[in-house]
């Protein structure tokens, strides 16, 4: 194994995770197998296992998010870690302190893990490259490049309810050039054998170097839905579209928005899923969204299950 | 050191079987005194999952069958991870103010058992809980001992002892005892 692959430690083990793109099969399906055993843990009485006992998990959310971090001190907290919300808002990294001398002070005060989110893509890796051997760094989405966890419960849902990705059609429906959720959910998608993942939107969202990723590029949204089995929604990212990418919203939601109409051009037990935040009726319709194909409040569960065999897994693996 | 023969896990089975309807008896009285939930059998996963099964067909029990995984709850936990196949919990009925039968294949060092009790309590509080092996093998290092055992052997560190379902006859539920050494 090699010693400097930016995630794995030379037993093959996951040590930090940044992003699904280069993660090998075997570790994929071990964080999977892992969520599996998470999934249920909603009916102990007790919710709560002392596996991440002592440690600290210090949650550094340069970017708002509202689902990812919830989700990830929840997934601590039942894991017994003691967790660390930083207000970066109203922290000294305000006051001009580089990232690097934050985090050198944070593991002075003894973090085990940190779970970065960062509008700067590859924050998380040069933090992973600077933290000593003991330390665990989780992405939990950087720029536009990647955001694995979401990619993972997205594998843990699709599992969920259709077990054999070697026999899936997946359609991601959107904004994929700015998405680091498509990013991340076509890694895991491709590693994990799926035969056929389309990226479905117009030209300016859905740009043809896509193909390099192995997918097909369906700028068509009626191609694009045939008999898929999943369908994959992405927000409109109306924060990172600067300059002339649509004409509008509605022009949007008239041209690519997944309607009850459209989606009946899926198999009939397709599954719709979506990261959220939801824009109503821009990409997605409330029938659809609130319909009995989505499952995108199943999504939030799985995220949970994923988020603590994350950390239980990398806890564990040395340097 | 010569290596000890495998024991014979059916005749050891024959004789549990003996010993957890006994209990069973004196259990169903308890309840029955206190008003209680019929008592049920949990097993500890993997070996012990299978003797749960097995018991809960040859008794006739109504509550079905438990399983305790004691993954979560390992004192190994920081020097061997977590395994991702095993934690199987399924205890398909109410803990609380039960009389529960943990079952278990091997009883060695105590460890799995004081970690399967740790997640068997994760489910509620139960009223009672006995143990119940088909061999104690010595090495205690906790506290722990079982009421119903069908043999104890001495075997030392180096030796490995596991139990094995055939898989290719699932039917049966037949089990067998596979004995290594780790040297």
């Amino acid at each position: 194994m090699n010693t400097t692959h930016p995630q794995l430690n030379r037993h093959g083990e996951l040590r930090h995770l940044l992003s699904t793109e280069g993660l090998p099969r075997d570790v994929l399906l071990r964080i999977l197998d892992t969520a599996q055993g998470f999934v249920s843990f909603g009916d102990r009485e007790v919710k709560k296992v002392p596996l991440l006992r002592g440690k600290s998990v210090f949650n550094l959310f340069f970017e708002n998010s509202t689902r990812t971090r919830t989700t990830f001190e929840i997934a601590a907290q039942r894991l017994s870690a003691d967790v660390f919300n930083l207000d970066i808002q109203r922290s000294s990294t305000s006051k001009g302190e580089s990232l690097l001398d934050t985090m050198a002070n944070l593991v002075a005060m003894d973090a085990d893990i940190f779970v970065v989110r960062h509008a700067q893509s590859g924050a998380p890796y040069l933090i992973s490259q600077h933290v000593p051997g003991h330390v665990h760094v989780v992405n939990a989405g950087d720029g536009r490049h990647a955001h694995p966890t979401q990619g993972l419960l997205d594998m843990t849902t699709i599992r969920h309810y259709k077990p054999d990705f070697t026999a899936l059609t997946v359609a991601i429906v959107g904004d994929l050039v700015h998405s680091r959720v498509a990013r991340s959910a076509i890694h895991a998608l491709t590693t994990l054998g799926v035969p056929e993942v389309r990226a479905v939107g117009p030209k300016t969202l859905v740009p043809g170097d896509l193909r390099s990723m192995g997918v097909r590029v369906c700028h068509d949204i009626r191609e694009g839905l045939r008999d898929a089995d999943v369908v994959m929604m992405l927000r409109l990212q109306n924060e990172r579209m600067t300059g002339g990418l649509l004409p509008s919203a509605s022009e949007f939601h008239m041209m690519y928005g997944l309607t009850l109409e459209r989606l009946a051009l899926a198999k009939p037990d397709a599954i719709v899923m979506h990261p959220g935040p939801i824009n109503r009726g821009v990409e997605i319709d409330s029938s659809v969204a609130d319909g009995g194909q989505s499952v995108i409040l199943p999504q939030v569960r799985f995220g949970i299950a994923v988020r603590m065999a994350v950390l239980s897994i990398i806890a564990n693996a040395s340097a | 050191m010569t290596m000890p023969q495998a024991p014979d896990a059916e005749a050891l089975y024959a004789q549990l079987l003996v010993l957890v309807r006994n209990w069973l008896a004196r259990a169903n009285m308890a309840a029955g005194n206190h008003s209680r939930a019929e008592p049920a059998i949990v097993g500890i996963y993997s070996g012990g999952a299978w003797l749960a099964e097995r018991l809960h067909a040859d008794l006739d029990l109504t509550t079905p069958f438990g399983v305790v995984s004691s993954t979560f709850h390992r004192d190994d936990f920081a020097t061997r991870g977590l395994h991702p196949s095993a934690n199987r919990t399924t205890l398909p009925f109410d803990v609380n103010g039960r009389i529960i039968l943990l079952v278990d294949d091997v009883l060695y060092t105590g460890r799995t058992t004081r970690a399967a009790l740790n997640e068997l309590y994760d489910f509620g509080r139960p009223a009672r809980v006995d143990l119940a092996v088909l061999i104690d093998r010595g090495g205690r290092e906790l506290p722990i001992c079982a009421q119903l055992c069908a043999a104890q052997m001495a075997l030392p560190h180096m030796h490995m002892l596991a139990l094995e379902r055939d898989e290719t006859q699932p039917q049966t539920m037949r089990l067998a005892f596979r004995l290594e050494s780790k040297a």
